[in-house]
């Protein structure tokens, strides 16, 4: 059987490591997906022998996201499949089986030979070889729980995503990027002024931001693999809320500089500024739709925060949201097909879904203090910031609204959360 | 409820003059040397309103309801004395800070806190403040005088502050 190696997939951001990388979190999980799919994980041979289990990054990815039943090994560890019994693993009810081996290879390199096999055709799904230097074990965790979730639901995985989150501690603020599960903190930029509002480049390499350090809010633009940055927007009164159009040409950011908070457009150079609503009400936290014809943004335009559409070159602005409430940080679904956003109703805040055609608004969370909601790039996750123990902390929640998880991190406030594209 | 704000406020106002009357001091001659404030410039030093505890100057701050970013009738009167104040004091330089409650989004809330600043500087202006003299920011819910999710801390954090340049 040939494997294919993978090379650079686990392509590394050249950030200051964090000292907290594996001492993040705790992670609690509710609810179940309506089908959860029994797999057997076999924990794979030689993985006793690292200092990051594999096994363990791969059953906490499928566990977490809610569509899978772990099904005990009990006392059978084939590493080969040669050594696998079918009838042992039907009896156990399992419907596939993932086995394999890790080694520590010449100079720290890790391989990890891994094969996801169908128990009831009792066929081989998919095998392949993925290696990572040894500090990045996890990252193979990632990839090999992304695989079992393509093979088995047919959806693209996004455990081997990243996020951007802000930790606000006292007065210190730190900007930081982090696996999917929220382990491997980087800090990308640590100072005693506010930060807000981060945002992916759709390739990855850059984050834009709004920092507080010159006293006022500025956009920044920030490469992640040489952690140069420059100031994007730094008119008179507020830069904010900088989106990037999908194709990477152009931002969309919002300027007070000509009075109220306005949209306007601008290349990531710096280059060619362009002022594209003229409501003279807020207008702010405009979002580019996945074909980058058309943006959605907050408005108080009709005298409270709503959402709004609008094509990109400007003109034609709809209201998309009615009814009570007010609601914020709209975000368009990976398929264009709906939004995310944060419904705000007798003091507490929820996130919720609106399907375009039906105009229908769903409510996914129990409601409190959550902001901020972001999809993950399969559309199947949605991050976004909310509380727990006194903390602002990261949680998901299934689109379905059916599972949920919280994560807490070690210290500090996390604010700010957004989900990165796939690499 | 409203006993609470005003006794809120009231500790505001003292803790802001403890602190800020020794810098005042210090910038007062940065005034004394412009040609329109020399005739009163003479007992000035000694007797710049802005450092007078009693005077309605003391006042720095202005609060808002939920949302709202107009000056609220109660607080015009000291938008107002600073506005003459600002006219007569052509060397004083003051920055209106906005900043809101953590209700809204955080972006919203930038623009909203925006709002309320230029809403102030914009009296000021009307009442005799030169634009050279005024500067706005807003720093939304990132910067929250009361940390607590209650009304209490809220209604502290929905405020613009008047910061004088030292």
């Amino acid at each position: 059987m040939m494997f294919r190696v993978l090379r650079g997939m686990v392509g590394l951001l050249l950030l200051t490591q964090a000292s907290l990388a594996n001492a993040v979190l705790s992670i609690e999980i509710i609810g179940a997906g309506e089908h959860q799919i029994p797999v057997a994980i076999v924990p794979f041979g030689g993985d006793d022998k690292l200092a990051q289990s594999i096994n363990e990054v791969v059953t906490g990815d499928l566990q977490r996201s809610g569509l899978f039943r772990l099904v005990d090994p009990v006392g059978k560890f084939p590493h080969e499949p040669n050594e696998v019994s079918y009838p042992d693993w039907q009896v156990r009810g399992a419907e596939a089986l993932s086995i394999g081996t890790v080694a520590v290879q010449a100079r720290g390199r890790v391989e990890a030979r891994f094969r996801l096999l169908d128990v009831v055709r009792q066929t081989e799904l998919v095998g392949e070889a993925v290696s990572a230097n040894d500090g990045q074990v996890r990252a193979i965790g990632h990839r090999i729980a992304d695989l079992i979730y393509e093979k088995l639901t047919g959806d693209k995985g996004v455990f081997s995503t990243r996020i951007a989150y802000v930790n606000r501690q006292g007065q210190k603020f730190r900007l930081i990027v982090a696996d999917s599960d929220g382990y491997n903190e980087q800090t990308v930029l640590a100072q005693n002024e506010p930060i807000m509002s981060p945002s992916w480049s759709p390739d990855g390499s850059h984050l834009a931001y709004v920092s507080f350090e010159t006293g006022h809010a500025v956009v920044f633009v920030q490469s992640l693999y040489t952690n140069q940055r420059m100031a994007l927007a730094d008119f008179r009164g507020s830069n904010s809320a900088p989106a990037w159009s999908p194709d990477g040409k152009q931002l969309a950011i919002v300027l007070t500089r000509d009075g109220s908070s306005q949209i306007y457009l601008i290349r990531p150079d710096g280059g060619g500024l362009r002022r594209i609503t003229f409501s003279g009400a807020i207008d702010t936290e405009p979002n580019f739709s996945p074909d980058g014809q058309s943006l959605l943004f907050t408005s108080d335009r009709g005298g409270s925060a709503q959402i709004y559409r609008m094509p990109v070159e400007g003109g034609a602005e709809q209201r998309v949201t009615f009814g009570d409430g007010t609601n914020y940080s709209p975000r368009f679904s990976p398929d264009g097909k709906s939004f995310v956003f944060t419904h705000l109703i007798n003091g507490r805040f929820f996130i919720s879904t609106q399907d375009f055609q039906t105009g229908q608004l769903e409510i996914l969370t129990e409601g409190g203090w959550e902001k901020k909601p972001s999809f993950a790039p399969n559309g199947k996750l949605i991050l976004f910031a909310s509380e727990g123990r006194g903390r602002g902390i990261l949680a998901t929640v299934s689109s379905d609204g059916r599972v949920k998880q919280h994560m807490f991190t070690q210290s500090g406030d996390a604010r700010e959360p957004v989900w990165g594209p796939h690499l | 409820m409203k006993k609470l704000v005003i006794s809120i406020v009231l500790v505001n106002l003292l803790a802001a003059c403890a602190s800020e009357k020794p810098k005042e001091t210090a910038a007062a001659p940065a005034a004394a040397p412009s040609a329109a404030t020399r005739a009163v410039a003479a007992d000035q030093t000694a007797t710049d309103p802005l450092n007078d505890a009693t005077s309605i100057l003391a006042k720095r701050s202005v609060y808002y309801p939920f949302d709202v970013s107009a000056v609220q009738d109660a607080d015009k009167p000291v938008v107002q004395a600073h506005a003459k104040y600002l006219a007569e004091h052509a060397g004083r330089k003051v920055r209106l800070e906005g900043n809101c409650d953590e209700r809204g989004s955080n972006e919203y809330n930038l623009a909203l806190g925006q709002r309320r600043a230029d809403g102030v500087k914009k009296m000021l202006a009307v009442g005799g403040a030169k634009a050279g003299q005024l500067d706005s920011v807003s720093y939304g819910e990132e910067k929250p005088k009361a940390s607590g999710h209650d009304e209490a801390s809220w209604s502290q954090n929905r405020r613009t502050d008047l910061n004088y340049a030292k």
